[in-house]
C-alpha cells in the first residue's frame, strides 16, 4: 500500500474553512445571545433579588420569590391560565380544523381570498378589535340589542345577556384572536395532503368517518401540533383580553406578571413568575417531543 | 359484468365523455385506449365512483351503481401515482381494505402474506413506501387494490411512471397475475403498443366518443376509422377518389395520382371520397415486380432512416403519391435497400383498409 501523504489537520484550507463556518452562524449566535440569552439571564438575575422598604431592587441570592410562587393563591391562577389556554386551543382546533380543510378543498384562486380573509383581522390593531368585541358584548352592546329586536330576549332569556366581565368572554377573545394561528399551519399541511390518498382509502371501503380517522388526521398532524402550540403558548400568557373582557375577575397569570411589573413594582417576583412559567413551558414542550419521539420509534 | 350505457359527462361547456355504451364481460382484460385528455380517467372514475355521469347508467355485477358511493362499491382501484398511505407500512397498506371490510385478523394474515407473494413482495413487509423503488410501489398498490377480491379491477395508466424495461416486464406480469386470478381488469393507457400487448378487447376512445371496440388484432388490422388506424401502430392514411368498379373490385385515384384497386365490400357506401390506409410494414418492396400482388408500380427511395432492427424507407411513385414502407434490417446475404434507388412496390388487395373520409 503507497503511503498516504501526511495531512496536516491545521492546513491553510481547513482553518479557513472553519472560520467561515463560524462566520456562517455568527448571526444566529449573535441572534440567540441577544434575544434570547440575554433577556432570560436578566430574568433569572431579577427573579433572584429581592425588594427594599423603598421599593428598590436589591441584589442579593435569595430564593423567597420562589417560595411565594408557590403559594396556592398563584398556583391557582396558574391552573386556571392553563385550563384557559387548553379550553381556548380545543375550540380553535374544532372551529379552525373544517375551516383549514374547507379552504384547502377550493380551487387556487378561491383559496387565495379565503387564506386573505383568514389574514384580513390582521390589518387593524389587536387592541381596537377587542374593543369591538367589547362593543358586541355589552349588556347594551351589539348582541343583546340583536336579541332583544328580534324579540329572544323577553322571550327565551329574560333579562340581557352578561357576557362581558365574564371567563367566557375571556374565552371568546382568546379563541377570536388565535383562530387564524390554528387555521393557517392546518391548512399548510391540509393542502398538500394529495387528494388520491383520500381516494384510495374511500375505494378500498372507508366511509367518511374512516378517512378522516385513518388517513386525513394523521397526514395532518404536523398542522395540527404546530396550531395547537402556537394557539396555547400565547394564550395561556395573554394579559390584554383578560384585562379588557375579563375585567377584575378573571385575571390570567399573564395579568399577574404584567401588575408585578406595572402596578406592584414588584420586579423580583414578577421575574420569578415568568421564570417558573418559562420552565413550565421548556418541560411541557419536552415532554411532548420525547413522547413524540417515543411513538415515532414503537 | 359491466354495462356502461349511453354514459355522459360534461365538465361546463366541455364534454370530456360523449354518449358512450360499453359492455364488459366477466374475466376480461378490456384496455381503454386514447390519446391524452380523450376522456379515459373521467370514464373510469365514473366506473369507480369519484365522477357520476351527467345522464346514461352504470351497472355492475347486475346492479345499478350509477349513483352509489365510491366506498359501497365492489371494485378497486390502481391509481396512477400509486396513491400510498405514507404514513403505513406495505403490510398495513395492503391490509387497509380488508380491514375496512372487518376480515378476522388470522384470515387477514393470511390474505395479505399471499398477496405479497403475489407480487413478489416478500420481506417488504415493513417498509414504509417512500423506501420503495418505483416498480416495487406499483406492486404494492396493485396488492392492495386486488387483495379484497374486488370483482373489477380499474387499472388508470399504472406503468406509465416506470422505465421501459421494467414497463414490459410488468405489462407481462399484469397480464398473467389477471388471467390466474381470473379477475375482470378494466385498464386505461394512451400506449397503442400496451394495450396490444395485454388486451382482451380494446375500446378506442377520441375526444370523449368511443371510436371502436374489438379484440386487438382486429382493431389493428380492421380499424373502422381513419383515427384508429393511425393512433394503432403507423399508417399511411391517402385521400382516395372513386374512379370505376372492376367486378369485385373499385379502381380508385390515391392522393398524389396513384390509381390502385381495393375490395368493393370494404368501400364505404355510396361515398365518392375514401381515406384508404396502408400500413408500412404491408408494402412489399423488391428489385423486380412484386408477384402476386394486385396493386404493382415502380418508386425511388427518398429517404431511408435507419432504426435497428428495422429500416424505415420513405417512397415517391412515379405517379407522385408517397409512402411510409418498413423493412427488416435483414441478413448480409440481402441486399439493403439505399436512398435514390428504383424499386418496385406492392400492396395486396386484402392489406388494403378503406375507412370513411373525416
Ligand atoms: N374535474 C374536472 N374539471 C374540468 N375539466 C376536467 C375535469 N376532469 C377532467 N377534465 C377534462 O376532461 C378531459 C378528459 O380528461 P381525462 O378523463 O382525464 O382524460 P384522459 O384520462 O383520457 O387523459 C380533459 O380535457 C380534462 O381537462
Ligand atoms: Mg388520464
Amino acid at each position: 500500500m503507497q503511503a498516504l501523504p501526511s495531512v496536516n489537520l491545521e492546513n491553510p484550507h481547513a482553518r479557513r474553512a472553519r472560520a467561515g463556518a463560524w462566520l456562517l452562524i455568527a448571526p444566529l449566535v449573535i441572534w440567540l445571545g441577544l434575544f434570547v440569552v440575554a433577556p432570560l439571564g436578566i430574568l433569572v438575575a431579577y427573579s433572584l433579588a429581592s425588594t427594599g422598604e423603598l421599593g428598590q431592587v436589591e441584589f442579593a441570592l435569595n430564593f423567597d420569590n420562589y417560595v411565594r410562587v408557590f403559594d396556592p393563591i398563584y398556583l391557582k391562577i396558574f391552573g386556571r391560565s392553563i385550563a384557559y389556554a387548553a379550553l381556548t386551543t380545543v375550540l380553535c382546533l374544532v372551529i379552525g380544523y373544517p375551516v383549514a380543510w374547507y379552504i384547502a378543498r377550493q380551487r387556487p384562486v378561491v383559496r387565495n381570498r379565503l387564506l386573505l380573509l383568514v389574514m384580513i383581522p390582521f390589518w387593524t390593531s389587536f387592541l381596537i378589535r377587542t374593543y369591538a368585541w367589547i362593543a358586541i358584548l355589552r349588556s347594551e352592546g351589539l348582541l343583546n340589542a340583536t336579541l332583544s329586536a328580534s324579540g329572544a330576549i323577553p322571550a327565551i332569556f329574560p333579562e340581557p345577556l352578561a357576557l362581558l366581565y365574564t371567563p367566557t368572554a375571556v374565552v371568546i377573545g382568546l379563541v377570536y384572536a388565535y383562530l387564524p394561528f390554528m387555521i393557517l399551519p392546518i391548512y399548510g399541511s391540509a393542502e398538500k395532503l394529495d387528494h388520491a390518498l383520500v381516494e384510495a382509502a374511500h375505494d378500498l371501503g372507508a366511509g367518511p368517518l374512516r378517512v378522516f380517522r385513518e388517513v386525513i388526521i394523521p397526514l395532518t398532524r404536523p398542522g395540527i401540533a404546530a396550531g395547537m402550540l402556537l394557539v396555547f403558548v400565547p394564550a395561556i400568557g395573554m394579559f390584554a383580553i383578560t384585562d379588557l373582557m375579563g375585567g377584575a375577575r378573571v385575571s390570567m397569570i399573564g395579568n399577574v406578571i404584567h401588575n408585578q411589573f406595572t402596578k406592584a413594582l414588584n420586579y423580583p417576583f414578577g421575574a420569578a413568575l415568568g421564570v417558573v412559567f418559562t420552565l413550565l413551558f421548556v418541560l411541557s414542550y419536552a415532554l411532548l417531543q420525547w413522547r413524540g419521539r417515543r411513538r415515532d420509534r414503537g | 359484468m359491466i354495462t356502461i350505457r349511453n354514459v355522459t359527462r360534461r365538465f361546463g361547456d366541455f364534454v370530456a365523455v360523449n354518449d358512450v355504451s360499453l359492455e364488459v364481460k366477466a374475466g376480461e382484460f378490456i384496455t381503454l385506449l386514447g390519446p391524452s385528455g380523450c376522456g379515459k380517467t373521467t370514464l373510469l372514475r365514473m366506473l369507480s365512483g369519484f365522477e357520476s355521469p351527467d345522464s346514461g347508467e352504470i351497472w355492475i355485477e347486475g346492479r345499478d351503481v350509477t349513483r352509489l358511493a365510491p366506498y359501497r362499491r365492489n371494485v378497486n382501484q390502481v391509481f396512477q401515482s400509486y396513491a400510498l398511505f405514507p404514513h403505513m407500512t406495505v403490510r398495513e397498506n395492503i391490509a387497509f381494505g380488508l380491514r375496512m371490510q372487518k376480515v378476522p385478523a388470522d384470515e387477514m394474515r393470511r390474505r395479505v402474506a399471499e398477496a405479497m407473494d403475489l407480487v413478489a413482495l416478500g420481506g417488504y413487509e415493513d417498509r414504509l413506501p417512500h423506501q420503495l423503488s418505483g416498480g416495487q410501489r406499483q406492486r404494492v398498490a396493485l396488492a392492495r387494490a386486488i387483495v379484497p377480491r374486488p370483482a373489477v379491477l380499474l387499472l388508470d395508466e399504472p406503468l406509465s411512471a416506470l422505465d421501459a424495461k421494467l414497463r414490459h416486464q410488468m405489462q407481462v406480469e399484469l397480464k398473467r397475475l389477471q388471467k390466474r386470478l381470473g379477475m375482470t381488469f378494466v385498464f386505461v393507457t394512451h400506449d397503442q403498443e400496451e394495450a396490444l400487448t395485454m388486451s382482451d378487447r380494446i375500446a378506442v376512445f377520441n375526444r370523449g366518443r368511443l371510436e371502436q371496440l374489438g379484440p386487438a388484432t382486429e382493431i389493428y388490422h380492421r380499424p373502422g376509422t381513419a383515427f384508429v388506424a393511425d393512433f394503432l401502430g403507423d399508417a399511411n392514411l391517402l385521400e382516395a377518389e372513386w374512379l370505376a368498379a372492376e367486378g369485385d373490385n373499385v379502381r380508385v385515384r390515391l392522393r398524389g395520382g396513384l390509381e390502385i384497386a381495393v375490395a368493393r365490400a370494404a368501400w364505404p357506401g355510396a361515398a365518392t371520397r375514401a381515406v384508404v390506409s396502408v400500413r408500412p410494414e404491408k408494402v412489399c418492396i423488391a428489385r423486380e415486380p412484386v408477384a402476386g400482388a394486385e396493386n404493382g408500380f415502380q418508386a425511388t427511395i427518398t429517404e431511408e432512416i435507419f432504426q435497428g432492427a428495422l429500416d424505415r424507407l420513405v417512397v415517391r411513385t412515379d405517379a407522385g403519391t408517397t409512402f411510409s414502407v418498413v423493412v427488416a434490417n435483414e441478413s448480409a446475404m440481402m441486399e439493403a435497400f439505399h436512398e435514390g434507388e428504383r424499386v418496385w412496390c406492392g400492396l395486396h388487395i386484402d392489406d388494403l383498409v378503406v375507412v370513411p373520409a373525416a
